[in-house]
């Protein structure tokens, strides 16, 4: 009726915003590169703070995209992108040329590939798992160490591929600590007998409800925490893990034999915000994330006319503030593409 | 010959200042997560700890006393706790509601009561 | 344990050492303490695999030592440093062999602040040239000699006589590795594997047919720490992370410990017997303790050279065991004797002899 807009990327922020367009009469084409619409939250069983099940906010997502103005391609990789006057013409693996008026980027993150903290022996060590192990076991229900044994002493280890100069990654990704919260407790209503220690540097709990599940992990689980970054892990001899850790508030250096250790993986600007950006020669900022074109009232905006963004793209987020981000580039984009693309 | 390291190396071997989890004791600890279940809440955040008296007059933290109660560190523990007066100062400061005095009230029974350290 | 992840890890840190052509340069402690090492890295280097390397008399000590105990400033270091480059560039060579892990460490750290910090490239190669006159460039091909050993492993494994399995068992034999503090951990790129999971002596061990023991310590001090050592009154911390170290890997019984740094070789050889009388404490089977072997001298068995030639008789800690368990046949009459046979004194309360 009123314009072409391509999405790119299906995942919460994607499905959202193409949903929110159609509803509002735009034709959307909504680009997957995956086999299946969805995109991290595929991997997550039960979502903070109130656990909810994480199927019931997809299938409110694929209710979205169910309209006849989204046209939904799956496999798909984009070739070449270019900008003619104000029209984009994308070419990809599956249709050959894609007109549209305006574009959003829902191109999100990747989680950090904890094998790079080569301290965790990730990938090395058998029962070392990153928190999307965790949730598939929780999936699967079946939390089991690699010889079949239930975990009795489980350690999650906070900030792992966030807040480390040494890796790049200086940023605090948000939602790991109440993560680790979460998958606590979960731990401990699957295995009743079992410990659960919490090792952070700082509990971040700044969302709705966090601290309040933080406490109740406290106080109703019997979750402990001991503040200090693990610093390697090692296997005992009776193949236990090892993990040194400074109990900082003790003041002295902790060793422990956990059963299990959960690496709770920060986030990453994706592979595929990265390629997308290059091809519309996105700016990224310090943290390599795409850069807002202002902060605080312009988070949508990208540095070229008709290029919007939606979600974790531009920073990490739960997924309320990536649905109310998504919504805010349609927004955007109805502004845009109705005052005569200003 | 052994036993005798200062007088003949000059040095001797120390014993680490290392936690080691699995061979401390917690029985402590668990008496007092038992009767008094507001233990667990503690933050680390060390109010208590700055407004108490006895700290700011002598080494004695009831912070520092709650971390090393809950990793078993025992033989830290039993001669700080007699220094409390047991005022209450600190449970009127306590962000998270736990009751501090009880606690240490009840960490002097958990050792009156082991016989390791019953006097 | 995953192998595969290892691998993934080693494939991230594999370092270009040169193939041939080695300006040579020795460790101080070395040639006294483990003498028949350096010795037979030559032996090796040049009769076994036909490759060249040179020895410059006019070579120094690195001063590291001095260094790290703030006798030595950096300003001079550097100097001293920038002359064996000197030696180098007069003799027409362009990769260094190191011998000595605290040297190597040293190498690869004043390279490093030189290309952040030019400026005090300029100024060593002014205060250089004004002390001796001599001018130096940058050497292209930087390796520990076990660097180099590590490169050949394969090699020497088809040369070898006796490979790292019990003779009597048929069992690999259990073999701890120790890299060094400042082999890796400063800069994990310039050591073959990284610093968490180094692969230079692993690798050597398992191509010569050893099992590489995984123990929780792995990673800790041997205990030389320098300043530790060398103020008489901080030795109880030395010693005290030797002991830490041995009481982790004793329940995996340990045939041997493979050492990478003079260092580590001095204090891992010699505190086992300080701790011995101190508390009364051995680490390996049946009261013994355990050998602490370079990794030229275990190439050295490994090739089927005779132990007294690899100067195995000069470690505080004895390798009689180890050798009965590899099968190795030794003369104890010949064991502290002179070329020319003239008979040496011969030490007492000798530890596994």
């Amino acid at each position: 009726m009123n314009g072409n807009v391509i999405v790119i990327g299906a995942g919460i922020a994607g499905m959202e915003a193409a949903g929110q367009l159609a509803k509002a009469g735009y034709l959307v084409t909504l680009l997957e590169k995956e086999e299946e619409a969805g995109g991290h939250l595929n991997n997550w069983y039960h979502l903070f703070p109130d656990r909810r099940n994480g199927d019931e906010v997809i299938k409110y997502l694929k209710d979205q995209i169910d309209n006849d103005n989204i046209t939904f391609l799956n496999g798909t990789r984009i070739d070449n992108l270019e900008k003619s006057k104000k029209e984009f013409i994308i070419k990809t693996n599956r249709a050959k040329e894609i007109c549209a008026d305006a574009i959003v980027v829902a191109t999100g993150f990747d989680l950090f590939r904890s094998e790079r903290k080569e301290e965790y022996g990730y990938g090395i060590y058998d029962n070392v798992i990153t928190s999307v192990d965790l949730e598939k076991m929780f999936r699967e229900g079946d939390i089991s160490l690699i010889n079949g044994n239930v975990p009795n002493t489980i350690g999650m280890v906070h900030c792992v591929g966030s807040r480390d100069e040494k890796v790049g990654n200086p940023y605090c990704s948000k939602l790991c600590c109440v993560t680790a919260v979460k998958q606590a407790i979960e731990i401990r209503e699957n295995i009743p007998e079992s410990k659960v220690f919490c090792f952070y540097m700082d509990m971040r709990m700044g969302g709705a409800l966090y601290e309040e599940l933080y406490m109740e992990a406290q106080e109703k689980y019997g979750i402990n925490f001991i503040r200090g970054k693990v610093s390697e892990v090692g296997e005992s001899f009776n193949h236990k893990l090892i993990v040194k850790v400074e109990d900082t508030l003790a003041g002295r250096p902790l060793k422990m034999e956990i059963d299990l250790l959960v690496l709770m993986a920060g986030m990453e600007i994706s592979e595929g915000s990265k390629k997308t950006g290059k091809l519309l020669g996105l700016k990224t900022g310090e943290n390599r994330f795409f850069q807002s074109r202002d902060n605080h009232y312009g988070s949508n905006l990208s540095n070229i006319d008709g290029v919007f963004y939606a979600g974790t793209c531009t920073s990490p987020m739960n997924i309320s503030e990536t649905i109310s981000h998504a919504r805010a580039a349609v927004l955007e984009v109805m502004d845009y593409l109705k005052n005569d693309r200003k | 010959m052994i036993g005798n390291n200062m007088d003949k190396f000059g040095y001797s071997i120390s014993k680490g200042r290392q936690i080691n989890y699995e061979a401390n004791d917690r029985k402590i600890a668990e008496y007092i997560y038992e009767n008094e279940p507001s233990f667990r809440l503690c933050i680390e955040c060390g109010g208590c700890s700055a407004t108490c008296t006895t700290g700011n007059l002598t080494k004695f933290s009831l912070r520092e006393l709650f971390v090393l109660i809950k990793r078993g560190e025992n033989d830290q523990i039993w001669q700080n706790l007699k220094k409390c007066m047991l005022c209450g100062k600190c449970t009127l400061v306590c962000p998270r509601g736990v009751n501090t005095r009880n606690i240490v009230v009840l960490a002097r029974q958990a050792f009156q009561k082991s016989n390791d350290y019953a006097i | 344990m995953n192998a595969e992840g290892k691998k993934r890890i080693w494939s991230e840190y594999q370092k270009e050492i040169a193939n041939d052509h080695y300006f040579y340069v020795r460790s101080c402690i070395r040639q006294s303490f483990f003498p028949g090492s350096e010795q037979f890295f030559l032996n090796l280097m040049r009769n076994i695999l036909g490759k060249d390397v040179y020895e410059n008399p006019a070579h120094t000590t690195c001063t590291g030592i001095g260094y790290h105990s703030d006798i030595v400033p950096l300003s001079t270091i550097m100097t001293v440093i920038a002359r064996h480059f000197a030696l180098m560039k007069e003799s027409g060579y362009k990769n260094i062999a190191i011998s000595c892990v605290t040297s190597f460490g040293l190498y690869t750290e004043i390279l490093e602040t030189w290309k952040h910090f030019p400026e005090e490239l300029e100024k060593t190669r002014e205060y250089l040239f004004k002390a001796t006159g001599r001018e130096f460039d940058i050497p292209e091909n930087v390796a520990h000699s076990s660097d180099i050993i590590f490169k050949f492993r394969n090699e020497i494994a088809l040369k070898a006589k006796n490979l790292l399995i019990n003779k009597k068992t048929g069992e690999p034999l259990n073999i701890v590795e120790h890299i060094g503090c400042h082999y890796a951990k400063m800069f994990p790129k310039s050591g073959v594997g990284g610093a968490e999971f180094p692969n230079v002596l692993s690798g050597m061990v398992q191509a010569w047919g050893g099992k590489v023991i995984d123990y929780p310590e792995r990673r800790h001090c041997c205990g030389f720490g320098f300043r530790q050592y060398l103020v008489q009154a901080n030795r109880g911390y030395s010693v005290s992370n030797t002991a830490k170290k041995f009481t982790s890997m004793k329940p995996y019984k340990p045939d041997m410990v493979l050492t990478n740094c003079p260092g580590c070789t001095m204090f891992m050889d010699k505190w086992q017997f300080t701790i011995k009388e101190m508390e009364g404490t051995s680490f390996g089977e049946n009261g013994e303790s355990i050998p602490v072997l370079t990794y030229e001298e275990l190439a050295g068995l490994v090739l089927g050279y005779n132990p007294w030639d690899l100067g195995l008789q000069y470690h505080m800690v004895q390798s009689e065991p180890l050798l009965k368990k590899m099968g190795i046949e030794f003369d104890s009459a010949d064991k502290y004797k002179t070329k020319d046979g003239r008979q040496m004194p011969i030490p007492e309360n000798l530890i596994n002899a």
